[in-house]
């Protein structure tokens, strides 16, 4: 039961994460990515980490990838075409990748082999968590707070327009409206 | 019952298809969505671990590389913004401005 | 309970639960149209059936004959699935909603809830959060500019409002202790229900819950007097329904979780025979939900339309900021206490 469960979603997610490189247009790849996501939110629920599980929803697929969605929606951005001196790095890449792989899972075999994983044998539940995070983690997660300010300021700075002298939003719409509709009307 | 290994292999899967993208894409958002692959492979071997040594430290990990990687997104996406405007591509074989 | 019972009697009360969800969106779409007649001084609809009561079934026939338009230069895949996607997800949230106490109904005990989990609000927000997808997707796959504007005001109206939602939820939660539904509607037994001490955080869900659902005064996304109809400008027939269906399946989740967390869900007097102790609660609850649902159809019939950069201020400058200290004197009450 358990295993049937680990292997549809661990080939769904597979699935999902080899369709993201062979998908052109990068929002197939972001959708990709989210059902690679469910697909381990579901592994993490069988883990028993349901906290994270549902974290993973909200914050993977539900902010951050929906970020992605936007940015790709905002640019226009199409299909790169792609160049012929990346072909060459796949046919040499790719082997030595897999290479990886397998000598990592032929490792991971060694050593963990015999470890089993029962269901529902170690519930993580959301009090424990929070216990843990504003205990033993205090620190890293005020840490985190700071980064999440430095990481908006760098955004706006980033993402504004560099105008010579900042306009309000709607002063500028406004201001832009007019010339937009001349365009229109040329 | 599945065991450990099954989940670190999977956890290893995903990651080396994270690394493919990062290296083959031409797409500097598909590039950026290849870190992010990369990111999810990893955490689902510290849930794994965490599991199977009954230490919720693991889902710690998990929790705090999720912020990190929502804070990356935000400055990385500002980034590519910032790139479009300027160069007027996402192609990153045509961001060669700092090499010739 | 053996397996195949257990299956047996989840796949009844789905099936119960999802045909009961489909009159009800039917018929509050009924009621919605002759509330808001009324108040502007006309019947609503009358012509099908006595007092128009057959309206929905008209409806229903009329969405399945029209015809199913696909705009050239769509992206077909993702044209069809932002629907399916919308209602899906709308539906899902509907499945860790308790309505009632514990029944017996032909000898079996079973709760009136098709499944408790231990972060049931948990799912909610999750699926809430996803929900942007329907409308993101619809409007960029349909290759239009209406509809790529609704959906890109929809899907940042829909991420900025999901904080203050998120936020407002957490003062009940930290009071109730507990993220299961159940664990929160039984912590307000004996009419402690949480909006007497959470009342800024009702106020700030209710706005929030508004906004989310894409209802009068947020309706930006479909704004029909700027932007045709937003993000499901060039849907037609089924898909269109689908988009229907799943805001008024999602108006009645947020009004069923706005009892839940703030109404004390089915918690009211007790009295009179035993059957009736059984059949009480579900009536309160059903009650308090309908006066939720009254509400949305009000404010409809009563409110103007934001403009967006008011509408983005107000979330980000008034809502969280308000959210977040309700969150610290909570916490500061919660830990003192």
């Amino acid at each position: 039961m358990q295993l049937t469960l680990f292997l549809i979603f661990a080939v769904l997610a597979v699935a999902g994460a080899i369709n993201l490189l062979i998908q052109r247009h990068p929002i197939y790849s972001a959708l990709s990515l989210v059902a690679v996501m469910f697909a381990l939110a579901v592994e993490y629920l069988i883990l028993g980490a349901e906290f994270i599980a549902f974290i993973q929803v909200i914050v993977y697929a539900g902010a951050i990838m929906v970020l992605f969605v936007f940015v790709i929606m905002v640019l226009n951005a199409g299909e790169v075409a792609p160049a012929p001196k990346s072909r060459v790095a796949a046919w040499i890449g790719l082997p030595v990748l897999a290479l990886f792989a397998i000598l990592v899972i032929g490792q991971v075999y060694g050593a963990f082999g015999a470890t089993q994983l029962g269901l529902g044998e170690y519930l993580v539940q959301t009090g424990p968590v929070g216990n843990s995070l504003f205990h033993d983690f205090l620190l890293p997660f005020e840490v985190t707070s700071v980064l999440f300010l430095v990481g908006v300021l760098g955004a706006v700075v980033l993402a504004a327009r560099q105008d010579k002298a900042p306009k309000p939003a709607i002063a500028q719409a406004e201001a832009e409206e007019p010339k937009a509709m001349a365009a229109g009307q040329r | 019952m599945v065991p450990l290994s099954y989940y670190l292999a999977l956890s290893a899967i995903l990651f080396c298809l994270g690394v493919a993208g990062f290296i083959f894409k031409q797409d500097i958002i598909t590039v950026f969505i290849s870190i992010e692959l990369m990111l999810n492979g990893v955490n689902l071997a510290f849930v794994a671990f965490s599991h199977a040594l009954r230490q919720i430290d693991g889902n710690i990990f998990v929790f705090f590389v999720m912020v990190v990687a929502a804070a990356e997104a935000a400055v990385g996406l500002a980034i590519i913004i910032a790139v479009m405007r300027n160069r007027n591509t996402l192609d990153v074989d045509q961001m060669t401005k700092l090499r010739d | 309970m053996s397996t195949v019972a257990f299956f047996v009697l989840s796949l009844v009360k789905c099936l119960i639960v999802l045909f009961i969800l489909l009159t009800a969106v039917a018929y509050i779409q009924l009621a919605e149209r002759k509330i808001v007649g009324r108040m502007q001084s006309r019947v609503g609809p009358t012509r099908v059936g006595p007092f128009g009561l057959l309206q929905p079934a008209a409806d229903a026939v009329k969405f399945i004959l029209k015809e199913d338009v696909t705009p050239d230069g769509a992206h077909k895949f993702l044209y069809i699935l932002a629907p399916i996607l919308a209602v899906v997800l709308a539906l899902l949230s509907i499945t860790v909603i308790p309505i009632g106490g514990t029944v017996t109904v032909f000898g079996i005990q079973t709760a009136l809830q098709l499944t408790d989990i231990n972060v049931g609000l948990l799912l909610i927000l999750g699926v809430t959060s996803l929900g942007v997808y329907g409308v993101v997707l619809a409007g960029w796959s349909s290759n239009s500019k209406y509809s790529l504007l609704g959906a890109l005001r929809g899907g940042s109206q829909m991420i900025s409002y999901e904080l203050a939602l998120g936020l407002a939820l957490i003062g009940p939660i930290m009071l109730a202790g507990t993220l299961s539904l159940r664990g929160i509607v039984e912590a307000q037994a004996h009419l402690h229900w949480f909006i007497v001490p959470e009342i800024v955080a009702f106020f700030i869900y209710l706005t929030a819950a508004f906004a989310e659902t894409n209802r009068i005064p947020f309706d930006l996304p479909e704004a029909e007097g700027e932007l045709g109809a937003g993000y499901h400008t060039e849907y037609s027939a089924m898909k269109f329904a689908m988009f229907f269906l799943a805001e008024y399946v999602n108006m009645i989740t947020v009004s069923c979780v706005a009892t839940l967390v703030f109404l004390g869900g089915w918690m009211g007097p007790l009295f009179g025979p035993t059957w009736l102790h059984m059949v009480l609660p579900t009536v309160y609850f059903i009650v308090k939900v309908c006066f939720f649902l009254f509400l949305y159809i009000w404010v409809r019939g009563t409110l103007p339309r934001f403009r967006y950069d008011q509408l983005m201020a107000f979330g980000w400058k008034v809502l969280v900021p308000l959210a977040l200290a309700n969150v610290m004197v909570t916490s500061l009450v919660v830990a003192l206490r």
